[in-house]
Parts: C-alpha cells; structure tokens; sequence
C-alpha cells in the first residue's frame, strides 16, 4: 500500500505532519517518536530573532477545542539552524520550517539563510498568526500582501514555498489564488481561529493577549469545507489542518482535496498519535481497496448531490 | 522515558467534597517516577475534557516489593478535576509519564523542609519517602484552609517527618499562613537545611524570599497551565533567570520544571 504523497517537487513517506507551533522543534519528541516516520515536521514559527512571546496564561480549554495566546516565542532563525538543525537532520526528519516576518523584509531574509541549510525541506510562511501585531496576518488578511509576500520569498530560494492561510477571511479561497499567483508551490490551511473567552466571576480575559486562535475538533468542519473551497480554485497541492484527531478526520480532508495534513491539538493529547493515523489510513485503504493514496485526493463526488438539489 | 498507559482506577478514595486520591494501575510509570515529577491524565474513554492535566505523583503503589502503580492527590477546581474525582474503580484513565525535573533530595547532616499548601502536598509523600532512605532529617510546614483540609499526617509521622500544620481559619496548628512557622524557623534555629515547596504561586514566592533572605537553598514546584507536557505547546512557561541579575526568559515548566531553583524565578511584583 503506497502512502507517498506530493506536495509540489517535495514527496512525503505518508500524509502525515506535525504542525507548526504545536510539536515544539521537533527534538523535544525526538526520544518518544521516530521523526523519520512522520510525513513531516512543521517546526515552531521563526523570526530573524528571538521572542518572548506572550506572558501566560496562554491557553485556555473550550468545548472541543482550546484558544492559544503563545505569541510565537522562539529561538530565532540562526539558532534553530545551530542548535537543532543538526538532530533533526541527524533524526532523518523531513522539516517543514515555518517562518515569519513583522515585515516582508524579514521573512526574505529568513527565507534566505535557510534556503543554504542542509536537511530544509520546505519553507511554510506564516501570514496567518492571529496573536501578533505586527505582520503575519497583516500580509494573511491582505490579498495584494499574500501575493507580494510569496512572490518576494519565491524569488530567493529554491525550496517549496507553502503559505499557511488564515480562515480569519471572508473568501479564503482567494487567498489561496493570490499565493498561487505569486508562486506558492503548495497552501497550507487552517491557522486558528480568532476567538475570546472571558471568565465571568472576575471579569476578566481568560488569556493574557486578550483573544487566541481556537483550535481542536470544534473547528473542523469548517477546515473541511475551506479546503474544499480552495481545492475548487486553484491547482497547487494543499494541506489540509484543523481538528483532525484520527485517521477518519485526516481522510476528510484528503477527500475534499489535501494532498496533506497537519495534525496540532490532538499530539498535545496524544504523542504517540502518528502511528496511529498510519494504521487507521492503511485500514481504511485496504477496506475500499485504494492502492496509493493519491487516488483518494480530492476523490469527493458531489453530483448525487447537486442532483439532488435540483430536483427538490 | 514517558510511558503513555490506559490505566485502570484502582481506587478512588473521597478525603472531603473537595480532596481526594485517585489510585492507577500504571506500574510502568510509577517504576520510573522520582520525587517531584508529573503525569498528565485525563479520563480514556471521554473526549470532554479534550486536554490532560498535569498532576504530582503522590504515592508510590506497592504490593510487597513490586511496584502496582501510582496515586493522584486531587481536589476539584473545575470540569476537569470534577470527572476525576466523579472516577470509579474499573474506570480507565489514560496517563503519560513520568514527565518533567525532580527534586534533588539532600542528604545529611543538612535538614529537608517541605513546605505544602493545600493540594501542594502532593510531591511530598515521595520526597519524604527518599529523604527517609537516605537519613535525612525532614519536616513538614503544611497549611490548608480548615483541619478538615489537611490529609496523610499519620503516614508521614510514621515516616519520622516532624510536623508543622497551620490553618487559616485556627482549626488546627498554628493560626495563619504555612510560611508564618516557615519564616520564625528561617531566622532563629541554626540547622543546614535546604527548603521544597509546592502549593499556590504566591506562597511559594513568599517561601523563596524567605529562603533567599535566610541564605538557604529551594526548590520549588511550579503549576502553571500546560498543554501537552512534553514541550510541543510552550503554554505552561514561567519567567526564569539564567543567573543571578540576569534578565528572566520564559521557560516551559514542563521540560525545564516543574521543580526551579527558588531564586532563579521572577516571581514579579
């Protein structure tokens, strides 16, 4: 059974990724998981710089979900190479490195030192962050910004460019455009949504950013049907997040046309979830006899119920 | 090395409407577990709540010499403790550790004294247990709200640990603060001693000026909101120094804690 997908020249060992900002930089799971076993490691987000990010409290639980305030703490983009680069590469680890900018110069050069560093496999921009300032969405929320934002990074490396849009949109799909249009080899989707949780008795934010990103199984349903949207409107590859917590979930959102997926709150539950996305694809494959997993991409059919629509 | 079991509940028994201890059947955590280090648990067979909770291993479970599993010391605050407390014997309760930096237990001729608030008690069973091993003279400042609220206190007189028990409403011990005893202690009696505490964040800020103040040596344990445990969510970070003077970063309680050096956190204010 062939799990290999494809997400433009980049060929993953099975559909599996661990998203960005919720797998640390990988190493912290080095000992409990075998990295070379994921289908990729979309590493905590990178600035030129260090960060603090956000003081806490910085999560909060919610009905089947959870709201983040992290405010991209990190280690800066040099670091990471120096530091845990070398074990990730060492780990066979195929590295999606998720980066950021407060301003378009700032994920060029970010994009710059990276695209030399031996073991990246591809480069996810990070114009969706709802929790910062400066930048991230501001260039996520902007057609022209996504467009400029991509097109500007494309033009200093060779390695995958995958923009992560934010469901924070009216018509995400043409954000999803706007990045093809700048030269996007793949869009990743969703980031979280943005959301408030007040706690009533000393009211009182829940979180000290004020508003997060929700994410979790609340939100996916509508992940589904935005990469649904967006696998109608443009041609590049797509991966698909938001709430996936098992293999069903995954082959939803392959089925409506991620040629991947990311998975984020449900590793905080359970680390050792990877295999087991594996094993629940393999069964569903082998129940509907599908040999390679690319056959199932965007394998939705909707005509039975377009029919029935016309005909009510 | 963390394992992630399906524990069964072996027992959960009820201390008061709030407190209670909760017994699983995880002897592959338990074996690996040292004084002061977490487990994150959350019920199997529901996906409300959808996060783990970190929780102190309190005991230690033995049938003779072998290891049986670990127990939980547990009030209820919210949802989440409530499905714990509301567990019955034969419930599953899916439990991944042991997780994070113990503490460093001291050896004599130096004193240990741990220092509880409330539900803070709960790394102090083990620790206790270790410091018996080795000989080292321990005591206990623990303080809660009512005598009603102070549990286990035979088991660790049976350990030898001397006892200091305060309440704020005078029900029992000394009328006031667990870190009223503490700070009297801290200036006036001469011994080597080096200060655990765990319980509420302000108490255990007042417990590492107090030791700082004394030129004495802690350990605290941290609680701070945490996501996975593992590192992944950065959620759970608490602002440390690298050094003394330095300025504090953010760290993740789980992997760098929950046990800090008392005089290396910024406790703010």
């Amino acid at each position: 059974m062939d799990l290999t997908t494809r997400i433009g020249p980049l060929t993953l060992t099975n559909p599996f990724i661990a998203a960005s900002g919720c797998f640390g930089y990988g190493t912290e799971y080095a000992d409990l998981v075998d990295l070379s076993t994921l289908g990729g490691v979309a590493v905590k987000g990178l600035f030129l710089d260090e960060r603090e990010g956000h003081p806490p409290p910085r999560i909060v639980e919610t009905p089947s979900g959870m709201l983040n305030a992290i405010g991209l703490q990190g280690i800066g983009v040099r670091r990471f190479i120096a530091e845990k680069m070398p074990e990730l590469r060492a780990r066979r680890a195929t590295v999606l490195v998720n980066i950021c900018g407060t301003t378009l110069d700032e994920y060029v050069e970010v994009a710059r030192i990276l695209s030399d560093v031996e073991g990246v496999a591809a480069l996810e921009l990070n114009i969706s962050c709802p929790n910062i300032k400066e930048g991230g969405i501001t260039f996520g929320c902007s057609l022209t910004g996504t467009h400029d934002v991509v097109q500007a990074v494309r033009r200093v490396t060779r390695l995958p460019v995958i923009p992560k849009l934010t469901p924070n949109v009216t018509d995400v799909a043409s954000f999803a455009r706007a990045a093809e249009d700048g030269g996007a080899d793949a869009v990743s989707l969703v980031n979280t949504f943005l959301a408030m949780v007040i706690d009533i008795e000393t009211r009182t934010p829940m979180l000290s950013n004020i508003v997060g990103g929700l994410s979790g199984p609340a939100i996916r349903p509508i992940a589904v049907r935005m990469v649904y949207e967006c696998r109608e409107a443009v041609r590049i590859p797509i991966i698909g997040m938001g709430g996936i917590a098992s293999a069903r979930d995954a082959l939803e959102f392959m089925i409506a046309g991620a040629s991947a997926v990311q998975v984020g709150t449900a590793s905080f539950v359970d680390p050792f979830i990877w295999s087991k996305l594996v094993d629940g694809t393999r069964d569903y494959m082998a129940r509907h006899q599908i040999a390679h997993l690319t056959d199932l991409i965007g394998s939705l059919d909707t005509s039975a119920r377009e029919k029935a629509w016309i005909s009510s | 090395m963390p394992h992630d079991v399906e524990a069964i509940v072996v027992s959960n028994r009820r201390l008061s409407p709030e407190y209670h201890v909760l017994a699983l059947a995880a002897p592959d955590v338990a074996r690996e577990a040292a004084p002061g280090q977490f487990v994150m648990v959350k019920p199997a067979t529901s996906s409300h709540p959808l996060l783990r909770r970190p929780f102190s291993v309190f005991e230690i479970l033995r049938d003779h010499a072998r290891v049986t599993g670990l127990s939980l010391l547990s009030k209820r605050v919210g949802p989440s403790t409530a499905r714990l407390y509301e567990a019955e014997p034969g419930d599953t309760i899916r439990c991944l550790g042991p997780l994070g930096r113990a503490f460093t237990p001291v050896d004599p001729p130096a004193e240990a004294w741990m220092v509880a608030g409330g539900v803070g008690l709960a790394p102090f069973a083990m620790l206790a247990e270790t410091l018996r091993q080795r000989g080292t003279r321990s005591r206990l400042y623990y303080g809660g709200r009512r005598a009603s609220d102070l549990f286990h206190l035979d088991w660790f007189e049976q350990l030898g640990v001397e006892l200091v028990l305060t309440t704020e409403d005078g029900s029992r011990g000394v009328h006031g603060r667990v870190t009223e005893p503490l700070e009297r202690d801290l200036g006036s009696r001469g011994a080597d001693a080096v200060v655990y505490a765990c319980g509420p964040e302000p108490m255990l800020a007042s417990v590492a000026r107090l030791a700082q103040t004394a030129g004495r040596p802690s350990q605290v344990s941290v609680e701070r909101v945490m996501g996975c445990g593992l590192g992944g969510c950065y959620s759970c970070v608490i602002p440390v120094r690298g050094e003394a003077g330095a300025a504090a970063h953010f760290v993740r309680s789980c992997l760098s804690g929950p046990v800090f050096d008392g005089a290396t956190v910024d406790w703010g204010g």
